[in-house]
């Protein structure tokens, strides 16, 4: 059984569902990058997807671009990530880490290498945002070879056919956009919430769902999670450390915020 | 019909997932229009009347005997309406966003030109017209976002990251991404995702057919070069597009050095950039080494884009066409000299095609012929050019 596995299997069991965790890396800085991930985890998160700084982040918003060029001042870059992922790894063994990343990074990286590293510092899965169905052929077998999952992405937009397509031969979890348009905050989740996550749940059968893209709120969460295995919390936790007076009390702010969409998950 | 998306490595669908069925109706209502002959006589009638094509290929005579080599011909798409290249491409895609019954336009402004253009077929077919510009370019490029607001264009004003092209073609995706459904984004060059290199290459061909048919009917032959500017590569792309074929001639694709491709100030992708993706498509890119894109610099806003489209790359690999260097200070002289010798004052994106010219002339026999793009008008150049040479303690 692989982390992911029995990460669902345990939220099975303790009859919740999952909560994953998206946080830019190098926030507040770059030296206290780890203690904030480390709590995150502390504080309830069952998964974390560490957010690859980018300089043209095309499918986030305000929140994640800012906080992206935030790191980057701090000189953050992927090898920096993969030590930081590493040493979070060595505190937390059974916690699945995703690197969340736009395709560029990576593949100046080169693909190959980045896939070894990854699995070298104990990270088990890979999402590309701008690496769709039409292009992932060049690194998806390249994650095959090293372990590391592949995690797909559907959209409202994404057909059944396609999403089937998409899905084929995928582990991990499907992560489901739950609205057309960038990562944000927002006050309320889509109407059309329902219908779209048990379409991707039919489609993905075995396959956990994740649903994600604007979530800000225990309960929204909650409400999120009644469709879903997982949800995915990102730009709402990113922004309050952004938006902190300091690094430390942006941790404790995060950690506060992950506390409560966790117990939301629970109660 | 099924098409390519790559040219080589190059190109491709690099975008989140929420935008691939935008860009599979893209490609199907493009196929669609182009089958169709009322969609062909509709756009040519515009080209004609509303355009004002074809336009002249005018001999340079004074500046081919200064310079003592080949004969010039240069292409006149300054003497389009709007002043520029950019408004063939847009018309066309217009006509095909109201085709697919959107009511809104958006599209990303460098220099201004493109966002011009747009606002342009906007207003002629009715449509809401929303233009993203960088900070930094709508402070320095002031006279066109008077006219895109006078033309009835939202000018939104994009300050993350570098302020500049770049960051506003992120927020032109970021809008598209959430209001696909009513929105078609006219992208201004032969870059971004598939379908859109294809698509504004076609869109830009007339360029190269044109002149094609106006070299044979003056001279009786092909030109032995063509030179053009290469920024995101759409004027280049037209012009290369008549003459891909024919192997005699050469074809010489000009990128804006900026102070220098070793100072590293510069907009050379090809010839100072490494492979990578942006923006939808790979292609060469200027990036730091952790994979980070870097501004690009070059006087001229229209050349001011990190990446190149995707074609040229693949052009360049394989030597079809070859890309040269030109800095700010010989594109300045090249702006001087053909306002002196010949009563044109080019775009200074164009300038860059004109100093190659420049360069190349002397090398050939007075029975040499070279024709150049000459993409866009100066006009709104005077200030850059004043400013520049201030800076550069010209006269």
């Amino acid at each position: 059984m692989d982390r992911f596995e029995a990460v669902f299997e345990r939220c099975r069991r303790e009859n919740r569902k999952a909560l994953v965790v998206y946080m830019t890396v190098g926030l507040p800085d770059a030296d206290h990058a780890e203690e904030l991930l480390c709590g995150l985890i502390e504080s309830g998160a069952d998964i974390i997807e560490l957010g690859v700084p980018f300089s043209d982040p095309t499918a986030d918003g305000a929140a994640i671009q800012a906080a992206g060029q935030l790191a980057l001042a701090q000189g953050i870059n992927l090898e920096k990530i993969f030590a930081i992922a590493g040493r979070v790894r060595a505190r937390y063994p059974e916690t699945p880490l995703i690197l969340f990343s736009y395709y560029n990074v990576i593949f100046h990286y080169g693909l190959e290498a980045a896939a070894a590293a990854m699995k070298s510092c104990g990270i088990d899965g890979v999402l590309t945002v701008d690496l769709p169905l039409e292009e992932r052929d060049e690194f998806l077998p390249v994650c095959e070879k090293y372990g590391i999952a592949f995690i797909p992405l559907l959209s409202p937009a994404t057909g059944d056919e396609r999403a089937e397509a998409i899905l084929r031969g995928m582990r991990g979890f499907a992560y489901c956009i739950t609205l057309r348009g960038v990562t944000g905050a927002r006050e309320s989740l889509p109407a059309e919430l329902g219908d779209e996550l048990r379409r991707f749940k039919r489609l993905a059968g075995d396959l956990p769902v994740a649903a994600g893209f604007g979530i800000s709120s225990g309960k929204m969460a909650k409400d999120a999670a009644c469709y879903a295995d997982a949800v995915v919390v990102g730009s709402a936790a990113v922004k309050l450390v952004t938006g902190a007076v300091d690094g430390a009390s942006g941790i404790s702010a995060a950690c506060k915020f992950v506390k409560e969409l966790a117990q939301a998950l629970r109660g | 019909m099924k098409h390519e998306t790559h040219y080589g490595i190059y190109g491709g669908q690099y975008v989140a997932e929420t935008l691939l069925p935008t860009l599979h109706e893209v490609e199907a209502a493009y196929d669609e229009a182009m089958s169709d002959p009322e969609f062909h006589r509709e756009l040519n009638d515009l080209l004609k009347d509303y355009v004002g094509r074809q336009s002249p290929l005018y001999h340079a005579k004074r500046l081919s005997a200064y310079l003592g080599g080949a004969q010039i011909y240069l292409k006149r798409e300054d003497l389009n309406h709007t002043g520029a290249h950019k408004i063939n491409s847009a018309l066309a895609q217009a006509l095909l966003a109201r085709r697919m019954g959107k009511t809104r336009l958006i599209a990303e402004t460098g220099a201004g030109m493109h966002g011009v253009a747009t606002a342009t077929v906007a207003a002629l077919f009715g449509m809401q017209c929303d233009v993203f510009m960088g900070a930094v370019d709508i402070a320095r490029q002031a006279p066109n976002v008077e006219r895109m607001k006078v033309l009835g264009a939202n000018v939104i004003s994009v300050s993350s990251g570098s302020a500049t092209l770049k960051d506003a073609m992120n927020e032109a995706i970021r809008d598209w991404v959430a209001t696909s459904e009513y929105t078609f984004y006219i992208i201004g060059t032969v870059a971004g995702p598939h379908p859109y290199p294809m698509m504004v290459k076609e869109f830009q061909s007339v360029i190269g057919r044109e002149t094609r048919e106006q070299i044979l009917a003056k001279t009786g032959r092909l030109p032995d070069e063509v030179i053009a500017c290469v920024g995101g590569g759409s004027n280049a792309m037209g012009m290369f597009a008549g003459f891909l074929q024919d192997e005699s001639v050469k074809l010489t694709g000009v990128e804006a050095g900026g102070d220098g491709v070793e100072t590293g100030r510069h907009a050379a992708s090809i010839n100072g950039g490494e492979v990578g993706v942006l923006h939808g498509s790979k292609s060469y890119l200027l990036q730091t080494g952790d994979g980070q894109i870097v501004e690009a610099y070059s006087v001229s806003a229209g050349l001011d884009y990190p990446g190149v489209g995707p074609e040229h790359c693949y052009l360049a690999d394989t030597g079809r066409a070859k890309y040269e260097v030109i800095n700010d200070s010989e594109a300045v002289a090249a702006f001087d000299l053909l306002s002196r010798m010949e009563g044109i004052i080019p775009a200074l994106e164009s300038s860059h095609a004109i100093a190659q010219a420049v360069k190349s002339a002397p090398g050939y026999s007075p029975d040499g012929i070279i024709v150049v793009c000459l993409s866009g008008r100066g006009d709104k150049d005077m200030d850059n050019v004043k400013s520049y040479k201030e800076r550069a303690g010209l006269k």
